[in-house]
């Protein structure tokens, strides 16, 4: 049977992620794109753009 | 036809009950201009596919969230939505899949139609299993961020030209709310209502179509499949080779052969048609016992 990953690498990965996150909030102005783009009707998303 | 298992009816409600509260905005649902929810919910995605133009959308989809940010005027990458993605499919893998996505029940209930099923041959079904993955890296990522039009814009190509969600959860409940959206239908609503019909007739005859061979996201979160902390174990000893699991499973995954395949969306099914419960859920690796190491054995005398 193949060997698993270690669950050290998951919370490494996992720790990644989170911090990759934390980054684009508070750093990258991320949450002010998504908010500006979903609070619109997205024109190309429902076929009408 | 074969009745569902409590587990199925459980997760038929968990994946129903998710839809409603997610789609829960009753403004955007009244007849007249479109009005969809604008809070500070929408900053938040949800876990899985669910267009934020739908009606009564309280969050953001994922996967248009990402396309956002990628397409933006200035090229960025998509740290949040990537980062709060890969922490999901960390912690659960596509547990999502089976258990939060309301396209992925609206597929399901389809399929419940009564009509002869299609099997998919099996050469033609292992090759398009990797279409997810093309959308993924390309209609999701590279044309978004690569793409510049004359005016230096990006376009979400995934949403713009495949999505069947923003279709049905976005553009139908919009155009049949509003009359004066109907006047703005051309090819474009054309084309992806075709794409959207094509997904809606071949979910009655094969199983979640959308999820095995198109879905971004389930693609997303398969790539953490085998690493993630949520992992189903099988247990050689109890197993009884009656290959029901396998049976059982609608995705074609053999849960003996491959317990955390990539194609697996951890509906549990097979955990509870196990009739020696040799298949479970637990944390992280199976702990495997070493050469020479005592393990505690419980008598029942």
């Amino acid at each position: 049977m193949k060997r698993e990953a270690p669950i050290q690498v998951t919370l490494l990965m996992l720790a990644l992620s989170i911090a990759m996150c934390g980054y684009g909030v508070l750093y990258n102005n991320e949450v002010k794109i998504v908010l500006k783009k979903a609070t619109a009707i997205c024109m190309q998303c429902i076929g009408l753009g | 036809m074969k009745s569902d298992t409590k587990n199925s009816v459980v997760r038929k409600l968990v994946q129903g009950g998710w839809g409603v509260l997610s789609n829960s905005y009753v403004q955007g649902w009244m007849p007249g201009p479109p009005a969809i929810y604008q809070g500070p919910l929408k900053r938040f995605c949800v876990p899985g596919m669910n267009c934020h133009s739908c009606p009564g959308a309280l969050g953001s989809c994922p996967i248009g969230a990402m396309q956002a940010v990628f397409n933006g005027r200035r090229r960025k990458f998509a740290f949040y939505v990537v980062g709060y993605l890969a922490t999901i499919g960390l912690l659960v893998g596509r547990f999502i899949c089976g258990w939060l996505c309301l396209f992925g029940l609206i597929q399901e209930l389809l399929y419940k139609i009564p009509t002869p099923k299609i099997k998919v041959p099996e050469k033609a079904d292992r090759v398009l299993r990797y279409l997810k993955y093309v959308m993924l890296g390309v209609f999701v990522f590279a044309l978004p961020f690569f793409y510049r039009t004359k005016l230096g814009m990006g376009e979400p190509f995934f949403c713009q030209f495949i999505c069947p969600v923003g279709t049905l959860e976005g553009g139908i409940p919009l155009v049949l709310l509003d009359e004066t959206m109907r006047g703005a239908l051309g090819w474009h609503f054309r084309w992806k209502f075709a794409l959207m019909l094509l997904c809606v007739f071949s979910s009655i005859f094969i199983y979640r179509p959308f999820c095995k061979y198109v879905c971004p996201l389930g693609a997303f979160y398969a790539l953490f499949q085998k690493v993630s902390v949520m992992r189903m174990r099988f247990d050689q000893d109890k197993c009884v080779s009656c290959g029901l699991c396998a049976k059982t499973c609608k995705m074609g995954v053999n849960p003996v052969l491959d317990p955390n395949s990539a194609e697996c969306i951890r509906c549990s099914e097979c955990v509870h048609v196990c009739p020696k419960q040799a298949l479970s859920f637990g944390v992280g690796p199976k702990k495997e016992v070493k050469p020479g190491e005592t393990v505690p054995v419980r008598l029942n005398v």
